[in-house]
């Protein structure tokens, strides 16, 4: 092995790949039932980059030659960069290696797109199945579904990878027509129907026959770029609920635009990365995903960007006063999952205990609800409660003048001169 | 108040427990044999540990709480965790003198601080499986070394073993001087002789031929992934404590 030709490789191509934030490697559950390597169920995180993101799988580009030209990308064809390729064997001694150290779940592989549609994503396919087939791996595997390539080769894909993900880039199609003049949004939406409805059908043969064999079981994911073209908040949102809905989509990421490409129609080199928006954007996701949260109770036509300053639960509810406050002893846990401070595994600990005896702030505080937002939205077994009748505004200021965010420092000074 | 002193195994707790009603003890402060600070005028009782007794006391948990309230019990005297035995204690008696399963109960504060440490050991166990690092030797085995804030490494057999189930591994806990050990076959626990810490951890000579060349590879992944226009150091402290660092190989 040439070691620093390796090495010269893997730094531009993960150089490279590192712009696509998908790191999920949970939702899938291959066991290791041949005495062979690896397996993937749970996801774990295995290290951490100091931007603070995880490190879970060995995320790389095949190769970073590409035909397309899109404002956005690093690889784009008329950036000059240094280019390079894997081979299939180098990408398989890689993560096999790497994962037999425990470094990694497993493998993330995405490509530029070189000749056309089917080669490279025939190339992406080989790897997948010389480490399923000939090396009896069975740690994680999410492979990009390239827009475009076969129906053939996205069903072979399909067998052997965990996740697939196609990313729609842009929030909206008018986005993707500036950056991205000879990409099409509907050749990103083919794959995607085209594998939800083999997904749906495959998965209804392994509940007949259990020997069916296994088709993306950790499902499909898509990315958007936030921050690169003008849509707001609930654009972005509204996109994503309607590929969660339409398309049994597990994740949609956010990824907050780093400016790495002079070009007139991007924002410029010296822009901030928009991680505060980012953040938000996965809060209200998860709110959509885990807490029964409406999309349009998060964005709507009158509130649509959110606000930064705090997160778009305790924005909900400082616009819905009328709810609260809830009794937290008596309240559906559909209700006590909306109050800001409280979790969900702190509701479902709070359902459990009250069966036992009524809770007061000393008991909610054990539990690990963070009583000092909640404290606004509801009553339990105590006679102390906020009795004075606060404006949202005013929950807001109390709150945020009690915050360390990072974020807040210019606020803080603000609200020290009352 | 009496104090009982108890040999530190799990069969010992609930010889403990045993005894405890036994001879209708009121309050009682339990400690490891080792632990103890001799204070005056105190009962001490030696509890010997009766397997026939602490089965007994075992079977009487399983009829009051589920098989996951039993292993809480376990887990959180498994975590080794200095003078927490007596609120393990008081979370048994509570769960014997009740009439209905108390262990969802989180408004008692016994039940609390057990779920509270279960959930500080199953953390732990979560971050040994991320942070683990294996070495590979001439051998052919990969070596590992941890120093888990609690006594975690029984908790990871199931994990390591279905993971690596064609190579040969070893995990050592330098802090508690034990570790485990896979040879293909079966897992077992195994006490090494080294002669200091350093001759644990620093195993560079016994390195496999291409091992240099993956950590290398690894640690260059590693830069090459960070994106700096980002950095947050405080998000990425709070994912790896510093004290994981040291057997951390891109870390080091």
């Amino acid at each position: 092995m040439n070691v620093d030709r390796i090495t010269e490789k893997l730094n531009i191509l993960a150089d490279a790949a590192k712009y696509d934030v998908s790191c999920a490697s949970s939702g899938s559950k291959r066991k290791n039932e041949n005495k062979g390597l690896g397996n993937a169920s749970n996801g774990i995180c295995h290290s951490y980059t100091e931007d603070g993101r995880c490190v879970s799988l060995l995320k790389i580009l095949l190769t970073n030659h590409c035909i397309y030209d899109c404002a956005y990308c690093v690889s784009r064809k008329s950036n000059d960069i240094k280019r390079a390729a894997f081979t299939v064997q180098e990408v398989i001694d890689l993560t096999i290696n790497f994962y037999r150290r425990n470094y990694i779940e497993g493998l993330f592989l995405s490509s530029g797109i070189f000749k056309d549609a089917d080669y490279t994503m025939e190339r992406l396919v080989q790897v997948a199945k010389k480490l399923r087939t000939e090396h009896n791996f069975n740690g994680y595997i999410h492979l990009k579904s390239i827009p475009g390539a076969s129906d053939e080769l996205m069903r072979e894909a399909g067998l052997y990878a965990d996740r697939l993900s196609v990313n729609l880039e842009m929030p909206t199609e008018a986005g993707l027509k500036l950056l991205a003049p000879d990409k099409n949004r509907q050749d990103m939406i083919d794959p995607m129907d085209f594998l939800k409805k083999e997904i749906i059908q495959r998965t209804e043969e392994k509940k007949l026959f259990k020997k069916a064999p296994m088709f993306a079981p950790a499902g499909q994911s898509t990315q958007v770029i936030i921050g690169a073209t003008p849509e707001n908040d609930q654009q972005i949102l509204q996109t994503a609920n309607h590929f969660y809905k339409n398309f049994n989509l597990k994740r949609v990421y956010y990824s907050g635009y780093v400016p790495v490409l002079a070009d007139t129609r991007l924002p410029g080199l010296n822009t901030q990365v928009p991680m505060v928006r980012e953040n938000r954007l996965y809060q209200a996701d998860w709110l959509m995903r885990f807490y029964g949260f409406n999309v349009n109770e998060i964005v709507n036509q009158q509130q649509p960007l959110l606000d930064l300053d705090i997160d778009p639960k305790l924005g909900w509810a400082i616009r819905n006063m009328h709810v609260f406050p809830i009794d937290i002893n008596k309240a559906d846990l559909k209700l006590i999952l909306r109050v800001p401070g409280i979790g969900l595994l702190s509701a479902q600990k709070i359902v459990s205990a009250r069966k036992f005896a009524q809770l007061n702030w000393e008991n909610l505080k054990a539990i690990g609800v963070s009583v000092n937002r909640a404290k606004y939205f509801i009553v339990c077994k105590s006679s102390e409660f906020e009795k004075r009748d606060l404006t949202g505004t005013r929950i807001k200021q109390f709150i945020l003048a009690e915050s360390h965010s990072k974020y807040l420092k210019n606020t803080q000074t603000q609200l020290s001169i009352f | 108040m009496t104090r009982l002193v108890y040999d530190g195994t799990f069969e010992g707790l609930l010889t403990a427990v045993f005894e405890i009603y036994d001879r209708k003890l009121g309050a009682v402060n339990i400690q490891k044999s080792g632990d103890t600070n001799i204070a005056m005028f105190e009962e001490v009782l030696n509890v010997t540990t009766d397997e026939y007794r602490a089965t007994r006391v075992l079977n009487g948990l399983r009829d009051r709480l589920s098989a996951n309230g039993v292993q809480r019990v376990y887990i959180a005297h498994l975590a080794g965790i200095v003078n927490e035995e007596n609120n393990i204690i008081g979370f048994i008696r509570y769960a014997f003198d009740a009439k209905q399963n108390i262990e969802e109960n989180y408004g008692n504060r016994y039940v609390q601080r057990v779920s509270e440490i279960v959930k500080m050991m199953r953390r732990e166990k979560h971050r040994m499986e991320a942070f683990i690092r294996f070495q590979k030797l001439q051998d052919e085995t990969y070596y590992a070394v941890i120093e888990p804030d609690f006594n975690v490494l029984p908790l990871l057999i199931r994990h390591f073993r279905n993971r690596y189930a064609d190579q040969k591994w070893m995990i050592y806990d330098i802090k508690r001087n034990y570790g485990l050990y896979y040879d293909l076959h079966d897992t077992e626990f195994i006490s090494m002789e080294f002669s200091d810490v350093d001759s644990a951890v620093n195993v560079a000579a016994s390195f496999n031929g291409d091992e240099e060349v993956y950590r290398h590879l690894w640690k260059n992944y590693f830069k090459s992934v960070n994106i700096a226009s980002r950095k947050n150091t405080k998000l990425h402290l709070r994912h790896i404590p510093k004290r994981y660092w040291k057997h951390l190989t891109e870390k080091i």
